[in-house]
């Protein structure tokens, strides 16, 4: 299992499109991965318990990679919401 | 003859019969079902249908409303397949045995409720998207089909409201105009209608559709945001006029293209345009504007993520004066405050923001910013004609330590070996009754004044923009701010120096006249009315009375 914090920097959080785009990304990965934002947790694949999160800009979220390739998948993930959010 | 107001969303009227939108109300029924397989397969088949459809109307989208408004429906298709949702919906079926199309229905109402109760505003309003999909899954469960209605022959469509794909899926040939009892100015309905260049009346409240019935005549005004039901004769007969002197006029405006903004009697004027981003020059050139009279700079703020590179704000800066040529840019500097702001700049929340840490004091309080923007603005000063205007002043001393800091940056630029403008003009908004009654001071000081007669109203009338209750006391035309502008005029020419209009009072035709009387020297107003303003002056005689 791995897990690294990220710092969400979109102006809106993780709105629907990014949201979209974000669940889209975890669903072709091999591994489950799970965001948690303070006492609430949600799949990253997952499109409404992601948005029902209410993330926004300058929350820190905590991902958690387990099973699958994960030192791929922690990398795919770096990498979309570094770009995205 | 019934009338109904709301908001007009575009400027243009349109005559014909009503449409009233309906949706095929389906009354979903629990049912007890006894095969929990059967149920949902049935599901399975509904969902892959209601995704076939949104991916035709996301395609349909991309075409009319771009890609940007389109994207709602590939979320749509997503919400559609997410897990938590349709695991809801099957735990329904298996558990409870009962039929897919109240299973569907209850859990939309669940997750609409969810989103219902965030904090956020924009997450609020996805219960709708919610309920959307769903809606559409329970008609191709019942295969009722979407509720395209046939309008024969082009119709006023009204209704409550419209979700995004009921917009879309309108046979947009036929549609003359929209009215809805509900939505906002940047509703689905209201993009729509402003690129198909139709009327659309938003806001108009729920009592307008028990009023009305499909094949009423009505007229619907989207200049005064009116619905008029069963017009009489009279009414029909100006409005058909009405539109006909519309049409003539955008002919004729287009005429006016290089032609002088001058008046009959010789007086001379320039008509500049306010853009709030460099995508807005294309604007500027098409209506024949003579210069840029107010780029806000704070789009370069607001959309970005950290506080921008006087790199990145010089390439702006560059392309917007090399795009004018030898024309005129007057670009303001950063104008916000708490209530608009970017999170990076942790304002702290005020009371009264109108009032507050904004604009020129905001940039005093922190130099750095500010320095990095004049940086960039005299680096760029060398690629056209650049004008410095600075908001919010209310004081000698401000403009004092902002020049200050001009001379220092020019400084800095010249030991680097860095080139700027010797000639690049200085300027402040006048939009504060301080500034205009203290303008013989600050003339002086300056190349040139702007009056921006937005903030001038608000702050001398006591009167929130915000708050529509107080609309009858907040009256731009008040003597006391035709007097300060006046005022500023006066105090501008008597030292050397010019004097602009550039809030919404600039593009107010009934006041061109008096504007000239005083002198002003510009009028700076949104690019499509450069040419209805200079038809204005155009036809302006001062040595009549």
């Amino acid at each position: 299992m791995r897990t690294f914090d990220y710092t969400i920097k979109d102006e809106l959080g993780i709105h629907a499109r990014p949201a979209g785009m974000l669940a889209k990304t975890a669903k072709a990965l091999d591994s489950t991965i799970t965001i948690q934002k303070g006492d609430k947790s949600a799949g990253a694949s997952k499109l409404m318990a992601l948005m029902g999160m209410g993330v926004k800009c300058g929350d820190t979220i905590t991902v958690t990679i387990e099973g699958g390739n994960e030192e791929a998948s922690e990398a795919a993930m770096k990498e979309f919401l570094s770009k995205n959010l | 003859m019934t009338e109904f107001t709301g908001k007009g969303v575009y400027g243009a009227a349109a005559i014909g019969r009503i449409s009233v939108f309906r949706r095929q109300d389906i009354a979903v029924k629990r049912v007890r079902i006894t095969d929990t397989e059967k149920e949902l397969a049935r599901l399975e088949a509904a969902k892959e249908k209601a995704v076939a459809q949104l991916g035709e109307i996301y395609e349909k989208a991309l075409k009319e409303v771009g890609e940007a408004n389109a994207q709602i429906f590939e979320i749509h298709m997503m919400m559609v397949e997410d897990e938590d949702y349709n695991d809801a919906i099957t735990e329904m079926i298996q558990g409870q045995n009962v039929n897919a199309e109240y299973a569907v229905a209850a859990t939309a109402d669940n997750f609409a409720e969810m989103f219902s109760s965030m904090d956020d505003s924009y997450m609020q309003a996805r219960a709708a998207d919610v309920k959307d999909i769903s809606n559409r899954i329970i008609a191709c469960l019942t295969d009722s089909g979407t509720a395209q209605q046939s309008t024969g022959g082009k119709v006023i469509i009204c209704a409550d409201d419209l979700a995004p794909s009921e917009t879309v899926s309108l046979d947009k040939e036929n549609v003359l105009a929209f009215v809805t009892a509900h939505g906002s100015s940047n509703s689905h309905t209201a993009i729509l209608a402003r690129n198909m260049n139709i009327p659309a009346i938003i806001g108009v409240g729920e009592a307008f559709l028990q009023q009305i019935s499909d094949g009423d005549t009505a007229i619907a005004d989207g200049f005064a945001g009116k619905l008029i039901v069963h017009p009489d004769a009279d009414t029909l007969a100006e409005y058909e006029q009405k539109m006909q002197q519309e049409a003539e006029k955008r002919r004729l405006l287009q005429s006016l293209r290089g032609k002088e903004n001058v008046t009959l009697d010789g007086t001379k004027i320039n008509i500049y345009a306010n853009i709030g981003s460099a995508d807005n020059i294309g604007e500027v050139l098409l209506n024949d504007a003579g210069g840029i009279g107010l780029f806000r700079s704070e789009f370069l703020y607001l959309e970005s993520t950290d506080y921008p590179t006087e790199d990145a704000q010089f390439q702006v800066y560059k392309r917007v004066l090399e795009s004018m040529g030898c024309k005129k840019v007057i670009i303001r500097t950063l104008d916000i405050g708490a209530d608009k702001q970017a999170d990076y700049f942790h304002l702290a929340k005020e009371e009264n923001p109108a009032l507050g840490l904004r604009a020129v004091r905001l940039c005093l309080t922190r130099q750095e910013v500010f320095r990095t923007q004049l940086r960039a603005l005299y680096r760029a000063s060398v690629y056209g004609r650049l004008g410095i205007m600075f908001p919010m002043i209310t004081s000698v001393w401000e403009l004092e330590e902002i020049l200050a800091l001009c001379n220092a940056v020019k400084a800095e630029l010249k030991a680097e070996g860095l080139e700027y403008a010797e000639d690049t003009e200085l300027g402040i908004m006048i939009e504060t009754p301080a500034a205009a009654v203290i303008s013989d001071l600050l003339a002086p000081m300056v190349d040139f004044f702007s009056v921006g007669t937005n903030d001038l109203t608000q702050y001398t009338l006591a009167c929130d923009r915000q708050n529509p209750h107080l609309e009858r006391f907040c009256d731009p035309h008040h003597e006391a701010i035709l007097r300060l502008i006046a005022m500023a005029a006066k105090n501008a020419h008597a030292n050397g120096a010019w004097i602009g209009i550039c809030g919404e009072l600039a593009a107010d035709t009934s006041l061109t006249e008096a504007f000239l009387r005083m002198g002003i020297d510009e009028l700076s107003v949104s690019p499509s009315f450069v040419l209805r303003v200079r038809d204005a002056v155009r036809k302006i005689d001062l040595n009549q009375q």
